[in-house]
């Protein structure tokens, strides 16, 4: 393999890595406020593809986006309104059997409105634009992605750390009844975290779908299931942990397609799974769980 | 101040309080007594509304709170320092006291903060630790100083002295004689009667989800029952 073939391959596996980043923040956050495995995450980011389809039929593309992130916000915090909140004291299990069940509800809704072939993702010429270094070419998406994940998860982290509204979400994340002592209206803060994974959402669908070029109903299924092992592999709950397995995951996915193996490159990932939680179950950096007797 | 009547309130199945009337006059501290599973958390829970009450009325300076949401309540100047302190592990004291202000809105934050390293020098030594690494009786100090914040007109306080050694006990007693100075009313439930009764004006005895006896802080001192019973004095 030449260097330039090498560094091609780098970005390209960067790229990924970035998109699969910003879905793996929306599962972790959601782990981390309500201890939810939100299965539908994967497929709220399919929706997030069609919606652009449907919103670059008529609007510029910089219209178009901003339309698309409030479209995808306010289907996830419908989806934790109608499927989530109502389970809020029943057993975890249940809540989670329930995301299960929004999975297969958006997946089959999807199939049914837009049938199950693929649609063509429009293109956005600017994010298509290629740019020449030397031997390397790559579309400006290429480029964009990593830096634009690295920037929004830099401005959410410091939200979290230095807001009002961060602040109770760590403090909701810890003790839900001591957090409603405080005055803090749990539900605000829940909805607020559906609103943030579900806006990253809609960006890492923008940017992955740019590259893909067609969504079909089950196009989240495996980027979500992906994006999940991401979060796991980065330790649940952990905001950095889950863009390290992100980028991990896009990585080791495109080293193996680039060698040649792309038939195991989906089943590596899962493999990746199941060695971190032999050795390591609580994730890259997770914190250790400590059941309070 | 705050005036309970007939209040019933199940949990987990169970009827945990069943049918007390209890007042707390403006300026006063009043406490609870009992033995585990009395019913006294369940009572303080469903004044602050983390518990529905089934039925009954909890008044509130002529209002009736029961039932509304715990920010609502919480806005209109009560607080509850928990069981076992809950102070949130991961966010600093600095911010630990911050949270307790949650809902004000005012520029004398800032102030309060002050306030409450006045009253506990401990917890300004350590503003920026996390509050996880504190000890417990610091813990303890941090939940009361976080309830402050809120800027409450009654604070509830349920076992404050739980866990705790002697000597910081009572330390954590006189600081709240010191707050109920400053003019904050307090409903105190401890499973510690004799040292609940002597800082209290008024006492309730609460035995499996009724009130048995009631009285000021001295007359239930020296009643006969209560010794045998919470003071661990034998009848003569």
């Amino acid at each position: 393999m030449s260097f330039t073939t090498f560094i091609q391959h780098c970005l390209t596996g960067i790229s990924l890595g970035g998109a699969y980043a910003l879905i793996a923040v929306g599962y972790t956050m959601v782990y981390g406020i309500l201890r939810l495995i939100n299965f539908a995450h994967g497929d709220i980011f399919m929706m997030a593809g069609y919606f652009m389809i449907f919103a670059m039929v008529s609007l510029p593309w910089a219209v178009a986006i901003p339309v698309v992130i409030i479209a995808t916000v306010i289907l996830g915090v419908a989806i934790e309104r109608v499927a989530y909140k109502p389970l809020r004291t029943a057993p975890r299990m249940s809540i989670m059997i329930s995301a299960i069940g929004v999975s297969y509800l958006l997946q089959n809704l999807a199939t049914y409105l837009f049938t199950a072939l693929p649609k063509a993702y429009p293109t956005i010429p600017l994010l298509k634009k290629i740019f020449q270094i030397g031997d390397i070419s790559a579309s400006l998406v290429t480029f964009i992605t990593p830096v634009l994940t690295i920037a929004l998860v830099i401005g959410l982290v410091m939200m979290i750390n230095h807001t009002k509204i961060g602040m109770a979400m760590r403090a909701v994340s810890k003790d839900f009844e001591t957090s409603q002592l405080m005055g803090i209206k749990i539900n605000t803060v829940i909805s607020m975290t559906f609103i943030i994974g579900s806006a990253l959402a809609a960006v890492g669908s923008i940017l992955y779908f740019t590259d893909r070029m067609s969504v079909t109903p089950f196009s989240g299924t495996l980027p979500g299931l992906k994006c999940f092992v991401a979060a796991v592999l980065g330790g649940i709950g952990s905001i950095p942990g889950a863009v390290v397995g992100g980028f991990i995951i896009g990585i080791c996915e495109t080293a193996l397609v680039a060698l040649g193996y792309s038939t195991f490159s989906d089943a590596f990932t899962f493999v990746l799974l199941i060695i971190m939680l032999l050795f390591k179950p609580t994730g890259l950096f997770g914190e250790k769980i400590i059941d309070k007797v | 101040m705050l005036k309970i009547k007939d209040l019933r309130v199940s949990y987990g199945g169970i009827e945990a309080v069943k049918g007390i009337s209890l007042t707390v006059p403006e300026g006063s501290i009043v406490t609870l007594i009992g033995a585990n599973g009395a019913g006294k958390s369940t009572t303080l829970r469903s004044i602050c509304g983390l518990e529905k009450p089934q039925s009954g009325e909890i008044s509130y300076f002529g209002e009736n709170i029961a039932g509304q949401p715990t920010d609502v309540i919480v806005s209109k100047g009560i607080t509850l320092v928990p069981e076992g302190r809950r102070v949130f592990p991961d966010l600093t004291v600095y911010e630990n006291l911050k949270i307790g202000a949650y809902l004000r809105k005012d520029a004398e934050i800032a102030k309060d903060v002050d306030w409450v390293y006045d009253l506990f020098p401990r917890l300004k030594e350590r503003s920026w630790q996390m509050a996880g690494t504190l000890s417990g009786g610091e813990q303890q100090m941090l939940a009361v100083g976080r309830a402050l914040m809120s800027r409450p007109k009654l604070m509830m306080m349920d076992e404050p002295s739980l866990g705790l050694a002697p000597l910081i006990v009572q330390g954590i007693f006189d600081i709240i004689k010191e707050i109920h100075k400053q003019g904050v009313t307090i409903l105190l439930i401890e499973q510690n009667a004799n040292l609940a009764l002597r800082a209290a004006d008024y006492g309730y005895v609460l035995e499996t989800g009724n009130i048995t006896m009631e009285g000021t802080g001295s007359e239930l001192l020296n009643d006969e029952r209560v010794k045998a019973a919470y003071l661990g004095k034998k009848k003569k």
